[in-house]
């Protein structure tokens, strides 16, 4: 094992996060107080409790699940599509390191990234709702398992881009809109029935679904399903870039 | 420089097929003694770069193997990597790290301890010293080649490869830049140098491998190569210019140059018998009276532009 190698790669994504500190702590910071003001206090207001839980409280969850899931993916992803777009993956590439030490720098870094920004958006919402949290330890375990595996995510997507405007494509076409209809601004229960078998497809249901039980202890579908469906996700993740690196696929052919 | 005769990389029946069906290199066998500067030449596309992009690991081949100190690049990858230095042809770096940083991620990246002493003495050798809080972004072209170079040497390798190193650099660099290659070679390093500039590898190299659309045509001590295929040229000033070439003298390669005021005469110094014993007596014969006399050695480049043309 390289350590490090994994240091290294760590370190200079870190720093590459402090350089551009703008972009990924205060903007997503930023737009989540936005959803905050508008549909917690001034809409949220307006609107009846959802299983006793104030819609204010009832959408912490979710916010912080899509900061999570588009940051998680777009810091991988750019963190390993830059150095393709740019020429210096050659010194990663002939470096003595295996996939294992790549994936720790890289998703390490990115996953550490959006846990942090989850942890201030959480501490930024405390400031605009009355939050409690049920189960800390869970609500962490939720917090760094999404991170790590859309990292993962996001990695692929990093290595399979080959262009900027893929890069943008799956968090904008596909990351978005699952997340907007994986139950972040309502309960799964107020769907029609039809939609609500629909919605079990979607993978962002069970994350948002788990998380928000770790908070109110309330949930659309069970945590252990919850649990069971983001490591599932974790496992192809990795398993898809264990092939990557075995294969060379986009990196050295 | 005295050559151990070990190998430390050692390429087998290496084959590269692109994805596009071009075949990039053809049964490539290839072995680079401990401790040599090998100069790899070859025009442009001929396969250079993806040779050694194949050896340090940043292409896969599509069939063959190749060894580094012994240990497969595939699957002693570690073992094998980590003993090697690449310079890139392309000037790529992080543009807003500094020198100092890219150089210390270098080092971690390829496993080894952090050692600031090395660092500032690669530096102050490479006359980065005081460009080590710049960013990459704002160095010339000529700075950001030797950052490369620092790069490279700061895990210690023990083979390095430079690929283009002084393309778009100028002669005072140029020659600060052999100056390190050498005090690198005598410090162990064995070195493999892929250039445009023949002069380079001329005045570098050990040996010389000339690889020409995928296939190594040739691999040569230097000075063999020089000595083997390079041809001496006569030049004979006459007294007075000649508008044809007497009969007499039709058994030897001469070609009347400047106006007829010169005869040229190409001879292989290495056979026993150049002919020039012979051709000055049929001129002294014919009463072709001469006032200045020169000999002249074709150059790697003469010797480099006919290997490859006449292959081609």
């Amino acid at each position: 094992m390289n350590w490090p190698a994994v240091k290294a790669i760590y370190g200079f994504e870190m720093a590459r996060a402090w350089r551009t500190v703008m972009q990924s702590i205060f903007s997503p910071v930023m737009s989540t107080s936005l959803y905050f003001i508008v549909f917690g206090a001034a809409i949220g207001s307006r609107i009846q409790e959802i299983d006793g839980v104030s819609y204010g409280a009832f959408i912490v969850p979710g916010l912080i699940m899509l900061s999570l899931l588009t940051q998680s993916i777009s810091n991988a992803a750019f963190g390993i599509y830059f150095p393709r777009f740019s020429g210096t993956i050659f010194e990663l590439l002939s470096a003595p390191v295996s996939f294992v030490e790549v994936l720790l720098g890289y998703v390490g870094a990115a996953a550490s990234k959006s846990i942090i920004l989850g942890l201030i958006i959480l501490a930024t919402a405390a400031l605009f709702v009355d939050l409690q949290i049920a189960h800390p330890f869970w609500m962490l375990t939720f917090l760094v398992l999404t991170a790590v595996t859309f990292s993962l995510f996001g990695f692929i997507i990093g290595i399979w881009a080959d262009g900027f405007e893929k890069l943008q494509l799956v968090p904008l076409l596909i990351i978005t809109p699952l997340t907007f209809l994986g139950g972040t601004f309502y309960s799964i229960s107020m769907l029609p029935e039809f939609w609500q078998k629909v919605t079990l497809f979607n993978p962002v249901v069970y994350l948002v679904s788990g998380f928000r039980w770790s908070f109110y202890e309330i949930s659309d579908v069970s945590v252990t399903l919850s649990l069971t469906m983001t490591i599932a996700f974790m496992l192809v993740c990795l398993a898809i870039i264990w092939w990557i690196f075995k294969t060379g696929y986009r990196i050295r052919n | 420089m005295k050559v151990t005769m070990d190998r430390i990389v050692s390429v087998r029946n290496v084959n590269k097929i692109y994805a596009s069906g071009h075949q990039a290199l053809k049964s490539v066998n290839l072995d680079i003694q401990r401790g040599e500067i090998f100069g790899l030449l070859g025009p442009n596309g001929a396969g250079k770069t993806t040779l050694i992009s194949i050896i340090c690991g940043i292409v896969n081949a599509t069939s063959g193997h190749v060894s580094v100190n012994g240990h497969d690049t595939r699957n002693a990858f570690r073992a094998a990597r980590s003993i090697i230095g690449l310079v890139p042809q392309e000037l790529t770096a992080d543009a807003f790290e500094t020198v100092w940083d890219t150089v210390t991620f270098s080092r971690g990246l390829f496993g080894k301890k952090p050692n600031p002493a090395l660092i500032e003495e690669i530096l102050k050798d490479l006359s980065l010293w005081d460009k080590k809080n710049d960013q990459l972004m704002t160095l010339s072209g000529g700075m950001k080649r030797r950052v490369l170079i620092a790069k490279a040497l700061s895990h210690e390798p023990k083979v390095l490869f430079l690929d283009e190193p002084t393309a778009g650099v100028d002669v005072e660099l140029r020659k600060a830049m052999w100056d390190t290659v050498r005090g690198l070679q005598k410090s162990g390093v064995t070195i493999i140098l892929t250039t445009h500039y023949i002069d380079e590898a001329e005045e570098m190299a050990d040996r010389i491998g000339v690889i020409r659309a995928g296939e190594i045509i040739l691999v040569e001590e230097k000075n063999a190569l020089m000595h083997k295929l390079g041809r001496k040229e006569l030049r004979l000033d006459l007294r007075a210019p000649l508008t044809t070439l007497p009969d007499n003298l039709a058994e030897f390669e001469l070609t009347l140059n400047d106006d007829g005021s010169a005869l040229c005469y190409n001879y292989d110094r290495a056979k026993e018998h150049t002919g020039i014993n012979a051709l000055l007596t049929a001129l002294s014969n014919e009463g072709i009276a001469f006032r200045d006399i020169e000999t002249s050695q074709s150059s790697l480049e003469d010797i480099f532009v006919d290997l490859v043309n006449d292959q081609s």
